[in-house]
């Protein structure tokens, strides 16, 4: 019974002990000068540092989407430029974001778990605090502030690189010339299309990051927790990723 | 002055540490000896407030921790310098970094002289010319040294170690030991030495405190454990002997045997 009960509110105290994390690194925002640097730096590794996969990725989904796009519609009746119109809003849209989401999930996320569950359990993590230093705003705010201006930033980097691996692989494969696709893709375009990528980037760069902190944060009981950590942060951020990609599709479309 | 009222900690069905009470005066060094998980480490971490007390208080300079804000608590850690058992040295960064952390956060010294206090704090503890070099490429004692150089960098008013010898061959040991007498007589800094090694509590200690049980079965001065105060403390400091196999130290522990 009191397992059952436990299993019952073990969400809900994760939650809380979330919410918690979340509102000490919001207070410890009037230090952020003391922690500009740890800022710089994780602006660094979270973003620049993960712009060739992103792009590697964003280049990937573009082309295959507009290979396969002009395939289903392949009809003397539909105009060619159509492929631009529904490529390149499905890449603002979604895939170039959530593709780019996931991968930062394991590359980001799951970094940031390893990084602060080692601090944990090695005692460096009490060895800030007993410094004086607030452990919170020191590793978690940098870290969270860094994803979430950095992930609008991979966006545009994803999303722009992606329409050019559509264009490219359809001038190159023949289906498609450059000129009709973008055509195409004036033809539709919503400048509400880029603005709400970049609104999910946000709160994508906050999940990943507030989830691999949390997780890495309050680890328990060594290497075996260490892990643990990091494969629950980079599982439950992809989730959460799905659940958020939803919510604000529901909502603001 | 460190004062700790009526103690109690556990984890789960584990019961650590009950109603402990002692307090630590101003200026004396306090060994904290018992077996291994006898609590000594759990009862260091709650001077500084890591841990809470399930019941009972922890007062620093007449302040209870338990209840002081995080911001206060903050302010009343900066007089604390502490030394983890493990050294809980910043692995991201080299040696001089890890020693040079606390004085670019919360000294006004300029770079030259942030520089010449981690050389001075690197000689203090044996230790050098390692400066460059990361904490995965020490070994572990000294590793444990360049945690205590970074702990007394600021020169706290207290210093807590957690087993500041283990692990570190005789002649080291007896710097180390050398080092937290000097801090304290000439710094007049207090300090709380959690230690294994009997040499290390006849040389530099004032007042011994020791864990057993769960309870804080005897605490006096030094010079009181010749007169075998307790039959299992006595037995605790006999076996150390054995185990230290320094006859120098057992000399006078044993006369009246
Ligand atoms: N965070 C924790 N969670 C659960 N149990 C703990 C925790 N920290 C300590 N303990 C338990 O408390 C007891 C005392 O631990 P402590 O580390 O204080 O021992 P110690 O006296 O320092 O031992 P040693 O000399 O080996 O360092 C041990 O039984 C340990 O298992
Ligand atoms: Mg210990």
């Amino acid at each position: 019974m009191s397992s059952l009960l436990e299993f019952l509110f073990s969400p809900l105290r994760a939650l809380g002990r979330y919410s918690i994390l979340m509102a000490r690194a919001a207070a410890s925002l009037d230090e952020i000068r003391t922690y500009w640097s740890n800022l710089f730096d994780q602006m660094v590794r979270i973003g620049i540092d993960s712009i060739p996969i992103v792009s590697l990725a964003g280049a990937f989904s573009g082309a295959v989407l507009t290979v396969q796009t002009s395939y289903q519609l392949e009809s003397p009746f539909i105009p060619r430029s159509i492929i631009g119109s529904i490529v390149v809003p499905s890449m603002m849209l979604e895939l170039s974001v959530v593709v780019m989401g996931f991968i930062l999930a394991g590359r980001v996320g799951a970094r940031i778990a390893a990084e602060l569950g080692t601090m944990r359990v090695s005692e460096q993590i009490d060895a800030l605090e007993v410094m004086g230093l607030n452990s919170v705003g020191f590793l978690v705010l940098p870290r969270v502030l860094a994803g979430v201006l950095m992930f609008p930033v991979l966006y545009v980097a994803s999303c722009a690189i992606g329409i050019g691996g559509g264009v490219a692989v359809g001038h190159f494969g023949g289906f498609i010339t450059a000129g009709e696709f973008m055509d195409g893709a004036r033809q539709f375009f919503k400048p509400f299309d880029p603005f709400f990528g970049l609104i999910k980037a946000v709160t994508f760069g906050f999940i990943v990051t507030s989830i691999a902190c949390y997780k890495g944060y309050y680890t328990t009981s060594g290497a075996e927790g260490v892990g643990d950590s990091t494969t629950e942060a980079a599982v439950l951020s992809c989730v959460f990723i799905l659940v958020a990609d939803l919510i604000l599709a529901v909502t603001l479309l | 002055m460190i004062r700790i009222e009526h103690l109690s900690k556990g984890f789960g069905s584990l019961e650590v540490l009950n109603d402990i009470s002692f307090e630590v005066r101003d200026g004396e060094t306090l060994a904290i000896i018992g077996r291994s998980g006898s609590g000594k480490s759990v009862l260091m971490k709650h001077m500084v407030g890591l841990l809470k007390p399930d019941a009972g208080h922890v007062h620093v300079d007449g302040r209870d921790l338990c209840c002081a804000e995080y911001g206060e608590l903050r302010k009343l850690r900066k007089r604390f310098g502490v030394l983890f058992q493990g050294g809980a040295l910043f692995d991201s960064m080299d040696t001089f970094d890890n020693i040079a952390f606390p004085l670019e956060y919360f000294s006004d010294l300029t770079s030259s002289e942030v520089e010449a206090r981690v050389e001075e704090c690197l000689s203090l503890v044996n230790l050098e010319g390692v400066g460059a070099k990361k904490p995965s490429e020490l070994s572990g004692g000294m590793r444990k040294r360049v945690a205590l150089a970074r702990a007394i960098a600021l020169e706290p008013q207290y210093i807590l170690y957690d087993e500041p010898t283990s692990g570190l061959d005789p002649e080291t040991s007896n710097t180390i030991d050398q080092l937290i007498s000097h801090l304290s007589d000439e710094l007049n800094v207090t300090s709380v030495v959690v230690t294994h090694d009997m040499h290390s509590v006849l040389t530099s200690a004032d007042r011994v405190a020791f864990l057993h049980d769960t309870n804080l079965h005897w605490i006096g001065p030094v010079d009181a454990l010749h007169d075998r105060p307790d039959p299992v403390l006595d037995a605790f400091v006999r076996a150390s002997e054995y185990h230290l196999g320094d006859p120098s130290a057992s000399v006078p522990l044993t006369q009246d045997s």
